[in-house]
């Protein structure tokens, strides 16, 4: 717990390990990073078992149970454990089937942002010109607009949904992956070995992809984490506007929408959605951190 | 910290602004920001609420809490024999309200009547254009077609000619598009060069004058202290605007304010049992329905309308999506408007007998849409859950229907074409208590393509509602309009759903609130105890 | 310094035409019909539906409009409300200064809380004080603040009823507005308990929106400063022998601030985002609901306007952090 183990251990390593080897070693000395690993391994189990697990259907209507509370107050009853919404569904099922939902929002948002921000990215860097002037103008343009505000006005024009908000979200992403990806591919271009591939003939994507694209990764990998558990968060603001997944589709955040009228009324309709969307992301930044810990060369430095 | 709030609760229901602690101050906790104050520019509910329910009057207008008409600032009217000409005599010494930016020097007169019509009428009146200029009420009640002239036949008789007789003429100028606006105060603002003024700091003859208002926060009225019908016996009123249904029913509670509209139908209950709370209920008028587009085989069919009908489960819906606040429509207008039709029997549930008229029908494998609507709406709080339900109903008569749903405004407009395909869910709230505003617009042959979503035109109903609409003996129009229900139950073209109850609730210190049909909430002759 | 403060606002200018070019495209995409919605169940005739469109300039070809539309944003107009019919420019600023006193006092929540925890946590790094911060901002960081905004809700204005649910002050005051801020004007109308009233009407708010911003300067201080803890020229001033106390305030605190406000200006566009959240759940009069509300009425020129609008701020904002960045650090103002 005094001064950071970090620092001894970078020194003592008597040869050095495969590189893999050595960020296992960094990351999982952190002790916050290891419990996030074990929440969001726990997350993906019960979203991957869902159908086991779930004690009930998630869009299973017990018509004599509306607005059940959990199962430890006086009226609760142990056959629904978080009790039940106001039309008699299980709250603890649909929160696990839910898993599966925010979970899904995150890989296909990475994915998608990701890949498309690489391509934009490594292409500003390449092309350099009037193709990086208006690629990187515009993600100055999308950066000057709130995020939020932006990822609802693309919903709007796309329509409500849950495919079209991880669409809007993926798109609020790419400035900053862009940016970041074009700075490091240009850092990385000005070095030798690029020069020496280029000399001896390799072709422009054979470049981008194979040479310099893996050396800028590390930092893509962390701001991945990163957007990662933001995009749960903003999938599920945008599901509280009514704007994201529709009913009945079990997203926490258009379950924290569906509640608000309760807020007063049934504390637990309101209070289980919101406190899965905060684990599941704050496992998310807590393996982000500890990535970034591990991949950082100048933290490692110390 | 905890004071505060007590404290607020008990200074608001005992005295009022700390300024003048002995005035009566009524807080209106309402649901959204006008769209502005002059009420023939705009349609919706909160505007009218928020202006012509209380800063105007009308030339006549509905005796409080019911659909009966009753003289305004005219105190008497005379109908020619031909039904073409409308005498109104106006009330004398009806003064306007006194506020910061107008003093007025006279009291109303015929002039301020022709200048609150003309300015909707006469494109070329110097008002018409001011504030965006669109009077869409004004148009949809066909008032351009219907007006020949308004003449001014001395200060205090105004003539209304139309171009055809129209019985439902005096309910229209009883609704909020007909209210009057000061020409006194309108030829000042235009002199100065600032008419917008006119709509955005109303003068006019009403209870309540508007003193301040801060968008989306809140609107201050004060009484009227020389209404022509006595000073309202509240002095100030004060529309508390808060959009969510569940922050309103805490600021309730808590005292902040004592009147709120449109609760949570989950609240209810612990309303009704909230010692402090009585929650008031009427029904509303308005009706929802299923619309079939009986221009589109198989729909064309009067029987395989009616087997449909047959299989659509009620109840189910008046417990699963209205939680109770709504009651079974067996006519196209609401029971509270008079020439309802008591005897009309209502299509049973019966999915058996619905699966056999199918089939007698030659009807097999029938696949359609069912449309609902993304919004919520007093006639249908939630429309989806409907569909979802009439799928279910339809499904166990071999029926398959696919829920499909558009945008709003595309949804109203999509749902005009005659070619559209499947029956669409929508309804109506009546404007003036007259059974025309239901039975003429919504199924009237001129709505084809237009308001009657049904595309229904059907010869012996048309002649009927024609006929109502040129007769102003009340008798004789109960008669035609309750045959028109008749036949309008034999064909049906709709699937009357239900009409809604409107729940009110209001803390027990508020004396003599009372619901208005229309779904206005007006809060003059309302006291606080 | 005159070169390089141009050379900055030069850059901003192609940034706020292509804003301009980007929202008015993404408002013509939005599908819907606003003469529709505005007409409701009552519907318009198809005659009054093209009346109504060609007055709004709907019929125009896009490039008439949008030329229409960036000559009115010069003269600084920015066209009328469909459902208002009001100019956007004074809708706009009605409910422009609720946002702003809301974002202010989240941001001055934030920073003030925010740096001296962080420089805590740095100087104690690794103590029971530093682990427990940085967990509590790790938590706040990834906070649903809608439903954080509920939660506290029902807390202290449900269950312990210390707080007021929402609006800006109690109805019990009634001043004219002076300044827009209600914390301002309540001291200027001179009535009595009106600041605290509007006071305790802000509470809420503005930790519900601080929160993000506070995790994220706390964090970032507490970063920053490490690593000015560890540079050459704080470790000699150490070794000279200088006070520690004097170490931080003075050598080390000045240069960790720089990245710092750079994310105090990176967090105006967040503010802007939870704005929307925030003022949702609170009823709260600005700017945020209200673009929201545009939205889904299809009202076009208040969507237009006030996108433009908060993204010319946010340009702003940034702009003054990079120029008041090159005051500080003329290393930047060299650059390039």
């Amino acid at each position: 717990m005094t001064e950071s183990t970090q620092t001894i251990s970078a020194n003592d390593t008597p040869s050095a390990p495969g590189p893999l080897a050595e960020f296992w070693a960094d990351f999982s000395r952190n002790k916050g990073a290891l419990s996030g690993l074990i929440v969001i391994v726990l997350i993906t189990f019960v979203a991957l078992f869902a159908d086991v697990i779930a004690p009930h259907p998630p869009a299973e209507q017990y018509r004599d149970a509306f607005l059940v509370p959990p199962a430890w107050t006086d009226e609760g009853t142990s056959k629904f454990i978080l009790g039940t919404d106001a039309v008699g569904r299980d709250i603890l099922s649909r929160l696990i089937y839910g898993a599966r939902f925010s979970l899904s929002i995150g890989a296909i948002v990475v994915t998608l942002s990701l890949t498309v921000g690489i391509a934009l990215g490594l292409l500003a860097a390449f092309s350099r010109g009037a193709v990086e002037i208006a690629i990187m103008r515009i993600m100055d343009m999308m950066l000057a607009l709130p995020s939020l505000l932006l990822a609802v006005v693309i919903v709007a024009i796309l329509g409500p949904g849950l495919f079209n908000a991880m669409l809007a979200i993926s798109i609020v992403y790419l400035p900053h992956l862009v940016r970041l990806t074009r700075a490091a591919a240009i850092t990385e271009m000005s070095k030798d070995y690029v020069t020496a591939s280029t000399v001896s003939g390799a072709g422009v994507l054979r470049l981008m992809f194979i040479t310099v694209l893996p050396n800028c990764m590390a930092p893509l990998i962390v701001q991945a984490t990163l957007s990662f558990s933001s995009a749960i968060l903003d999938a599920a603001a945008l599901g509280f506007l009514g704007l994201g997944a529709q009913p009945p589709i079990p997203e926490w955040g258009t379950m924290l929408a569906e509640a608000r009228e309760f807020v007063l009324r049934a504390w637990w309709v309101v209070t289980f959605p919101g406190l899965a969307i905060l684990i599941t992301v704050l496992a998310l930044n807590l393996l982000g951190d500890g990535l970034r810990d591990a991949l950082d060369p100048k933290l490692k430095k110390q | 910290m905890k004071r505060i709030i007590i404290t607020t609760g008990l200074i608001l229901s005992i005295a009022g602004s700390p300024a003048a602690l002995a005035a009566k101050t009524l807080v209106y906790c309402s649901e959204g920001s006008p769209e502005g104050f002059n009420p023939s520019l705009y349609t919706s509910g909160t505007t009218f609420d928020a202006s012509s329910r209380h800063i105007y009057d009308g030339l006549v207008q509905f005796k409080r809490g019911t659909t009966t008409l009753e003289p305004g600032l005219a105190e008497s009217w005379s109908i020619s024999n031909d039904g073409l000409e409308y005498t109104f005599n106006l009330r004398k010494g009806v003064k306007f309200q006194t506020t910061r930016g107008f003093r007025p020097s006279r009291d109303f007169n015929a002039d301020d009547v022709l200048y609150s019509f003309n300015r909707q009428w006469d494109k070329n009146h110097p008002y018409h254009k001011v504030s965006g200029g669109s009077y869409e009420y004004f148009n949809g009640m066909s008032m351009p077609e219907l007006i020949k002239d308004i003449v001014k036949v001395n200060d205090y008789t105004v003539k209304f000619v139309l171009n055809r007789p129209e019985a439902p003429m005096i309910a229209n100028l009883g609704m909020d598009f007909a209210s009057i606006l000061s020409a006194e105060y309108a030829d000042k603002m235009l002199a100065a060069g600032t008419p917008d003024k006119v709509d955005l700091e109303p003068v006019g003859t009403g209870p309540f004058q508007l003193v301040a208002y801060q968008k989306d926060a809140v609107i201050r009225y004060k009484a009227h202290p020389q209404h022509w019908q006595g000073k309202a016996p509240i002095d100030n009123l004060v529309f508390a605007i808060t959009p969510d249904a569940s922050v309103r029913y805490q600021k309730l509670r808590t005292g902040e304010c004592h009147v709120m509209p449109y609760p949570n139908p989950a609240d209810l209950d612990s309303m009704r049992s909230d010692p402090n709370i009585k929650l008031l209920q009427q029904e509303g008028l308005n009706v929802g329905y299923l619309a079939y587009n009986s221009k589109m085989p198989p729909f064309d069919n009067a029987m395989v309308r009616k087997a449909l009908n047959m299989a659509i489960n009620k109840e189910a819906i008046i417990e699963g999506v209205f939680q109770g606040a709504g009651k079974v429509a067996k006519n196209p207008i609401p029971p509270t408007i008079w020439s309802y039709n008591e005897a009309t029997k209502d299509d049973p549930y019966d999915p058996a007998g619905a699966k056999a008229m199918l089939k007698e029908a030659g009807i097999s494998n029938l696949e359609t849409n069912i449309w609902a609507m993304p919004v919520q709406r007093p006639y249908n709080p939630n429309a989806r859950r409907m569909a979802e339900l009439i799928q279910a109903d339809w499904a166990a008569i071999g029926v398959k229907a696919n829920v499909v749903s558009y945008e709003w405004g595309e949804y109203l407009k999509r749902s005009k074409n005659e070619d559209r395909d499947g029956a669409v869910l929508l309804g109506w709230t009546g404007d003036n208590g007259d059974p025309d505003n239901f039975l003429a617009v919504l199924l009237g042959c001129d709505g084809v393509g237009g308001s009657n979503r049904a595309q229904w035109c059907h010869k012996p109903f048309e002649d009927l509602i024609q006929k109502a609409k040129t007769i102003s003996d009340v008798n004789e129009r109960t008669r035609l309009y309750q045959q028109a229900q008749t036949v309008f139950k034999q064909q049906a073209p709709w699937a009357t759903i239900a009409h809604s109850v409107v729940f009110m609730p209001v803390r027990k210190e508020v004396m003599d609130y009372r619901i208005d049909p229309f779904g206005g909430h007006p809060f003059y002759g309302v006291d606080l105890q | 310094m005159i070169r390089f403060v141009l050379s900055r606002v030069a850059l901003v200018i192609p940034t706020f035409i292509g804003i301009t070019l980007l929202t008015f495209a993404m408002i013509r995409l939005i599908p819907g019909d606003p003469i529709e919605l505005l007409a409701g169940e009552r519907g318009v005739t198809p005659e009054r539906h093209a009346e109504l469109r060609a007055e709004y300039g709907f019929d125009k070809p896009m490039m008439v409009q949008y030329w229409d539309y960036i000559s009115g944003v010069v003269q600084g107009d920015l066209g009328n409300s469909i459902v208002t019919r009001q100019p956007v420019l004074n809708e706009f600023f009605a409910l422009f200064p609720a946002t702003v006193e809301l974002s202010l006092c989240a941001m001055i929540f934030a920073v003030f809380i925010g740096i001296p925890v962080g420089i805590l946590a740095a100087v104690r790094r690794g103590s029971v004080f530093d682990h427990s911060v940085m967990g509590v901002a790790l938590t706040g960081y990834s906070m649903p603040i809608f439903w954080w905004g509920l939660l506290l809700i029902i807390l202290f204005s449900g269950i312990l009823q210390w707080t007021p649910v929402s609006g800006r002050i109690s109805l019990l005051f009634y001043f004219e507005p002076v300044t827009g801020f209600m914390l301002i004007d309540s001291i200027l109308s001179g009535q009595e308990g009106a600041f605290t009233s509007a006071l305790s009407h802000l509470i809420l708010p503005t930790v519900v929106l601080g929160t993000i911003p506070l995790a994220v300067i706390a964090r970032q201080t507490r970063s920053a400063m490490l690593e000015v803890l560890n540079e050459d020229y704080v470790r000699t001033a150490r070794a000279k022998g200088l006070a520690p106390r004097r170490v931080i305030g003075i050598h080390a605190l000045r240069n960790a601030l720089i990245p710092v406000i750079t994310v105090i200006g990176l967090q105006v566009g967040v503010l802007f985002a939870g704005a929307v959240l925030t003022e949702t759940i609170f009823s709260w009069p600005g700017i945020g609901k209200w673009l929201i509300d545009s939205i889904s009425r299809r009202d076009y020129p208040s969507v237009q306007g006030g996108i433009l609008l908060i993204a010319t701020t946010i340009i702003i904002v940034n702009l003054l952090v990079d120029l008041v960045y090159g005051l500080i650090n003329p290393r930047i103002r060299h650059q390039r």
